[in-house]
């Protein structure tokens, strides 16, 4: 069974290699292909380590298959499959090779048994993953993609600092519970941190995000984030700490998303509320918390990208994608707007749809464990999901007022990835068994009870009535076109102007004090000028030469004088 | 012409109706509190209307603080041009760069 020993992350990087000598029908054929028949390889892998080999007296396990790390496996290869659909009219060389490199590498991360397998595939990710931002090809992409590098690759030294610490404290460098005692639990913590967009480390998602291409962002939505939250999910799983952070998470993005202009940020604000909720299902640990994260990152995965992939033909067709630009699009662009609304329902956890099963796992398992409070907090946090990205982004893109603009539907190929995914949201919502059945603990959860139906109905609904009643009443904010404050402006506007003053202020000193070098070399000059002026015409004309000559008749004295008494 | 026909919500009454059907469902949703029994897990759901009044004021609340937000948050599009990009020359919603990517994806191969 040679089969077995080859990682899901090979083929994916031989197609690769494929799209970059490839062109037209072959190429799209092969990326099609590929997913399929390494989807239909994992199906068949049971669990175990796969592969195994020293290299420079480190053991090391590229190739670890268990319950947890094929759940993402199956996704990310569902994930690549439609968003590669959904790239085929892509003529772009660079972004179908980055694509699918970015694609492996998330899959050779979630499959990793070892910390220096994980930190390889942790820095691919970032690497493959710039160029779909780079691919924009505008000034504001480019500064946007290198702060993404620039913290993706600052995650990565911290995981390598982090797995050193590890090896010296534990002689092993096996990828499994990590917790935090210890400095090398804390810094690997803060790696997997920046990745998973904890707050204050969240701007690189929300800023590089919405620059990259129209089908880039889909593909990016789908897996760093996903495996930091594999990653949390494998090394801190019960960490309190985790809870708070995830509760934090959920709330703060859905206030900067409402004031949000451009849809795609919306989005990336609820890409962080989403991971909230996975985290907060991590940090409580227990078999219904991990299973209620997981299955959320599994749908997460499929409603985000087809929320992208309806922005992203909005984007493409209309070339805009502010909310203040857009809106009555459902004349012309019907069916995206149905796809749009099947992915809102689903984000916004509707029963029925896919969000529902999994989101109410990590709620029930909060109150199960006593987190009141933040059952509390993910309850607002659910309502204000649907406000912002269940009402507000197919409001104001396909219906509020009529922008005039008259895009028709997307190409084929978009429309059939968006199918897809919105087929996916349904079948799952409707038929969690299935799903579930996946998970890696069977708790024999029942999502659809009158009590948690009920419940999140009426909060759902009287969401809406809120939405209606301040639209009605002229309280909710319009769209601007803006530019909003977050934490990025400490290293986009308060480091640099500090830097600058910095620097002026040690220029000026700098200036000041070379001036008094100068100043005290010239009085130097003038000194010695004087004394050169004093002794013209005695010895010398001039005062060093005259200065000797009447020191060397001195001691020549001396010395006559001396051999004289001798 | 396109632009002249009439579509689903150019019609008031039909937005009206929508509206309408939004209100009975939350009629309705809100009277099911008394019929359908549940299993509470948290004191605070014996409450009566707990889940569409937590929902309507949590909603609410988002806005109006959302809002404020903005006063203190809310800067000019082009606020972070002077990390030296002209980002005039692109974007009022990216339509010029995007024709041009759009050119470049569907028109011609730029992989060289």
């Amino acid at each position: 069974m040679w089969m077995l020993e080859i990682p899901p992350f090979v083929p994916f990087f031989i197609s690769a290699l494929i799209a970059l000598v490839t062109r037209g029908f072959l190429r799209a054929v092969i990326m099609i292909i590929i997913p399929v028949i390494s989807m239909l390889h994992l199906w068949m892998v049971p669990e175990g380590i796969h592969l195994q080999f020293s290299f420079l007296s480190f053991e090391l396990l590229p190739y670890r298959v268990d319950k947890l790390s094929l759940m993402f496996g199956y996704i990310f290869h569902i994930a690549a499959f439609i968003a590669i659909i959904y790239s085929l009219h892509v003529r772009d060389t660079s972004q179908q090779v980055a694509a699918m490199m970015y694609a492996g590498s998330g899959l050779g991360a979630v499959f990793a048994g070892d910390l220096i397998t994980l930190f390889v595939f942790w820095e691919l990710l970032a690497f493959t993953s710039v160029f779909l931002i780079l691919a924009r090809r505008t000034q504001r992409a480019y500064a946007a993609a290198m702060r993404y590098l620039i913290i993706q690759v600052l995650s990565g030294v911290l995981l390598l600092i982090g797995a050193v610490f590890y090896l010296a404290d534990n002689a092993t460098l096996e990828f499994a519970y990590l917790g935090l005692d210890g400095i090398a639990g804390w810094l690997i913590f803060i790696a997997f941190g920046i990745k998973c967009a904890f707050p204050l480390a969240h701007n690189w998602l929300t800023d590089a995000y919405p620059e990259a291409t129209v089908t880039g962002t889909v593909f990016l939505s789908a897996f760093t984030t996903k495996v930091a939250v594999y990653a949390l999910a494998r090394g801190y799983p019960g960490t309190e700490l985790l809870v708070y952070i995830g509760a934090v998470m959920t709330c703060f993005p859905i206030f900067f998303a409402v004031i949000e202009n451009d849809l795609r940020r919306v989005l990336a604000y609820s890409l962080i509320n989403q991971l909230g909720f996975m985290v907060v299902g991590i940090g409580i640990g227990t078999a219904l918390a991990i299973n209620g994260a997981v299955s959320h990152a599994f749908n997460d995965v499929i409603f985000k990208g087809l929320l992208f992939m309806s922005m992203g033909a909005v984007l493409h067709m209309t070339g805009r994608i502010n909310g203040s630009d857009l809106g009555g699009l459902y004349k012309s662009m019907p069916k995206t707007t149905v796809l749009c609304i099947v992915g809102a329902a689903s984000i916004s956890a509707f029963p029925l749809f896919n969000g529902f099963v999994s989101k109410s796992m990590v709620m029930s398992a909060a109150l199960e464990n006593g987190y009141d409070w933040i059952w509390l907090i993910l309850l607002f946090a659910s309502a204000g999901v649907f406000h912002h990205a269940g009402i507000k982004i197919p409001y104001f893109a396909f219906f509020s007022h009529d922008s005039g603009i008259r895009a028709s539907d997307p190409s084929n190929n978009m429309i059939l990835a968006m199918l897809i995914a919105a087929g996916l949201c349904i079948a799952i919502g409707i038929y969690p068994a299935a799903l579930y059945s996946l998970l890696p603990y069977d708790t024999g959860y029942n999502p659809y009870d009158a009590t948690h139906v009920l419940a999140q109905t009426q909060l759902l609904f009287f969401s809406a009535l809120a939405f209606v009643w301040l639209n009605l009443r002229g309280m909710y904010p319009p769209e601007r076109p803006s530019t909003n404050l977050d934490f990025d402006w400490v290293y986009r506007r308060l480091f640099p102007t500090i830097l600058r003053s910095i620097f002026t202020a040690i220029w000026k000193m700098d200036k000041k004090l070379r001036q008094r070098v100068i100043n005290k070399i010239e009085s130097n000059f003038v000194f010695m000028s004087k004394k050169y002026s004093q002794l013209t015409d005695l010895l010398s004309r001039g005062y060093p030469l005259g200065s000797m000559v009447l020191w060397l008749v001195i001691v020549l004295s001396c010395y006559v004088f001396l051999s004289v008494i001798y | 012409m396109e632009s002249k026909k009439k579509h689903i919500f150019d019609e008031v009454k039909n937005v009206k109706r929508l509206l309408n059907c939004l209100y009975v469902c939350c009629a309705m949703l809100l009277i099911s509190d008394f019929v359908i029994h549940r299993h509470v897990s948290h004191h605070w759901e014996r409450l009566w209307a707990f889940y569409p009044i937590y929902g309507f004021v949590g909603c609410v609340v988002l806005v109006l603080v959302a809002t404020w937000m903005r006063r203190l948050l809310m800067r000019g599009q082009d606020y972070y041009n002077d990390e030296g990009i002209d980002y005039n020359s692109k974007n009022k919603g990216g339509r010029q760069d995007l024709s041009h990517n759009r050119a470049k994806e569907e028109g011609h191969d730029v992989d060289a």
